[in-house]
């Protein structure tokens, strides 16, 4: 952006109250790219001699009753990966070291972002294990441009239209679902200095990522420089390649790794 | 040679405009004393209070030896006797007998010279040398029974000794934690057993399995969805089957080992609890007033609520300590349970065994429980109608050390022994 064009660039107020007005008349549409917490929907699967994610689940308090006469609420419980969720940098080891790198402490304004989406659809029906490398990130940038700096990128690949076992797609040897390469994930974070990936999938990496060099690159490398992932995400083919606002605040838990949330776009 | 006796006819479907019967029970009283023929009964034993010195069993049970006024003491007790008068009621001033007559009893001479009150196979006739055994009726109370041929191939074929178990056979089951290996080898001793149709509840149904698959390839199987762990999956179950189970098994395998202190930590102790513990309750919840409220449903009643349990409920095993507290919790709240069933005809049974020959048991030396045997015990327990089974030699052993001195074994497993 040119000096002379930031001057002509309207002050914040006046973007404001456009983003108001846009929002109002719904010519900026909300899409929600949350799934519904279900004590049904899929938890990442690990070795069971390892500690395991609790799924959400649900107790009623009081339901117009003898517990509580005038009203209705229940107590939730659920592990910080649990559902549509956000992986904070203290998540990986690679990351532990970081400043503000829990939900409590990471800057709020890095949490709304623009966002770039790429359209791996067609790769992933032909391929469970499609790896996602640059060269579909150089294809995505010859199409809609270079990929801002501080942007979200988001990985489409249809997954979350699966449900139950095709959704982890367990196998004897483990997942099968797609994701990016370690490559990848290190040219978007290097040379293209993004906020953070996120994924339909379990996990920001593929089903068989412990077998990558690094293992689980797309954590490894995502949360080791500072930035966030996102999960479990839908309704992707509603968003635009380009173009697109993401708003993505996990809970402020103290010392969280993650949390679940609820993920807006602001689509054009 | 004993008479044949023909097949008891498949129970039929009741009919919808008739009120379902309230559950009655035999006369429930007993002194303390009396009560402990009751005990002994429930584990499947046959014990007398006998007098050393005479050297002979006293009945009823008395303070102390009419003939000699030595203390007596409980053992095991020759069950041989001849029956030497018999009788059939026609009625009764006990209201769950009115229901049932015509009900045949008998005396029976035990030992040469004690008699006993007995109900009566249809295969005894007068004269016949009969063997007794002790069961407890609908009130949970004890009661002897003549047979005149244990191995008779009718056996079961008796409307009587049916009344006094909980034999599988016609009948409708669930079996939680289904794909497990106890949970597929349960589903098969059922339906060797006779079962009439067997409900599988499987968690997390996005994971295929060995397991689920071999459920699938079954007959008298049908998987259901039902996560333990989750409140709703339990109550949607319910709503669909509820009125459907006549025994229900709550199996939930979920080994691991470990104590307090050098153990996984509590989110892995509260998954075990939320799963066993709790998982429990939330079955107590839903179905348990469905299944009291069916305990004298006619012949299509429910029958029994199992609880497959570690024996290390009795006395925590350091070695898999997190996993002993979890199974004392759902012994403490199975106890809650017969309680809360009194009455309903429904019986609670708690099967104990030691550990399983299965993955989170590598690490113990055998001998160890297969599920094959595990589940065999268990359908012979409810044909038995018992209220507690010890299955394989390290449950039988800790019994019988609980039994003898709670401390000391306590302190036995402190100090490494298992």
């Amino acid at each position: 952006m040119s000096e002379d064009n930031a001057k002509d660039q309207p002050d914040a107020a006046t973007l404001l109250a456009g983003l108001a007005a846009g929002l109002a008349s719904a010519e900026i549409r909300i899409v929600d790219l949350t799934h519904r917490l279900d004590p049904d929907f899929p938890i990442i699967v690990l070795p069971p001699e390892f500690g395991q994610c609790a799924p959400f689940r649900m107790e009623e308090i009081s339901r117009y009753d003898a517990r509580g006469p005038a009203w209705h609420w229940h107590n939730i419980s659920l592990g910080e990966h649990a559902g549509t969720h956000f992986d904070a940098p203290i998540h990986w080891i690679s990351g532990r070291d970081l400043p503000n790198n829990t939900t409590d402490t990471l800057p709020v304004q890095k949490l709304v972002g623009q966002v770039c989406v790429i359209d791996c659809e067609a790769e992933s029906d032909a391929d469970d294990d499609y790896e996602m490398g640059v060269d579909k990130i150089a294809a995505f940038e010859v199409e809609h441009g270079e990929i801002p700096a501080q942007s979200w990128v988001l990985m489409r690949t249809g997954w979350s239209r699966r449900r139950g076992a095709d959704y982890i797609n367990l196998r004897a040897d483990g997942a099968h679902s797609p994701g990016p390469d370690a490559a990848a994930v290190r040219f978007l974070v290097e040379q293209r200095d993004i906020i953070g990936f996120g994924t339909e999938t379990v996990g920001t990496d593929t089903g068989q990522a412990v077998h990558a060099d690094p293992p689980y690159p797309a954590h490894y490398i995502l949360h080791g420089a500072g930035r966030y992932g996102l999960q479990c995400l839908a309704n992707l083919d509603q968003l635009p390649p380009t173009g697109a606002v993401l708003v993505a605040a996990p809970l402020k838990i103290r010392q969280g790794t993650g949390s679940p949330l609820r993920v807006l776009a602001l689509v054009p | 040679m004993t008479t044949s006796l023909p097949p008891l006819p498949e129970p039929v479907r009741k009919d919808p405009q008739k009120k379902t019967p309230s559950a009655l029970i035999p006369p429930l009283a007993r002194s303390r004393l009396g009560l402990r023929l009751s005990a002994e009964a429930a584990r499947g034993r046959f014990r007398l209070p006998h007098c050393n010195a005479c050297d002979k069993p006293i009945w009823p049970p008395r303070e102390a030896c009419p003939a000699c006024l030595s203390a007596l003491h409980w053992r095991d007790a020759d069950a041989a006797g001849t029956l030497i008068a018999e009788t059939t009621l026609e009625t009764s001033p006990e209201l769950y007998f009115r229901e049932r007559t015509p009900w045949r009893v008998g005396t029976v001479d035990l030992a040469g010279g004690v008699p006993v009150m007995a109900h009566l196979h249809a295969q005894c006739r007068v004269g016949d040398t009969v063997t007794l055994r002790l069961f407890l009726d609908k009130a949970d109370r004890a009661v002897f029974m003549a047979f005149s041929d244990l191995d008779s191939p009718d056996l079961r074929e008796d409307i009587q000794l049916r009344e006094l178990t909980n034999d599988p056979r016609h009948r409708r089951v669930l079996i939680t934690d289904a794909r497990t290996p106890a949970g597929v080898a349960l589903a098969r001793a059922m339906t060797k057993a006779g079962a009439k149709r067997i409900f599988a509840g499987i968690g997390d149904a996005w994971k295929r399995d060995a397991a689920i698959e071999a459920l699938e390839g079954m007959e008298t199987v049908s998987t259901v969805p039902l996560d333990l762990t989750d409140t709703r999956s339990v109550e949607e179950l319910c709503g669909e089957i509820g009125g459907k189970v006549d025994i229900l098994v709550h199996n939930a395998e979920q080994v691991r080992p470990g104590g307090v202190m050098a153990g996984r930590g509590i989110a892995d102790a509260k998954q075990l609890h939320e799963k066993l513990v709790f998982g429990f309750m939330r079955l107590a919840e839903s179905f348990g007033p469905v299944m009291r409220s069916r305990g004298a449903d006619g012949v299509n009643a429910a029958t029994a609520w199992v609880n497959l349990l570690s024996v290390y409920a009795h006395a925590n095993w350091p070695a898999y300590g997190q996993h002993s507290a979890a199974h004392a919790a759902t012994l403490s709240l199975a106890q809650c349970l017969r309680g809360e069933m009194q009455g309903s005809g429904v019986r609670v049974m708690n099967a104990f065994a030691g550990p399983l020959e299965q993955d989170w048991h590598d690490q113990v030396l055998p001998p160890k429980v297969t599920p094959d045997r595990l589940a065999r015990e268990i359908v012979g327990a409810l044909q038995g109608g018992q209220q507690d089974v010890y299955i394989g030699d390290v449950a039988r052993d800790v019994a019988e050390r609980f039994e003898d001195d709670a401390k000391l074994l306590e302190m036995e497993l402190a100090g490494g022994g298992q």
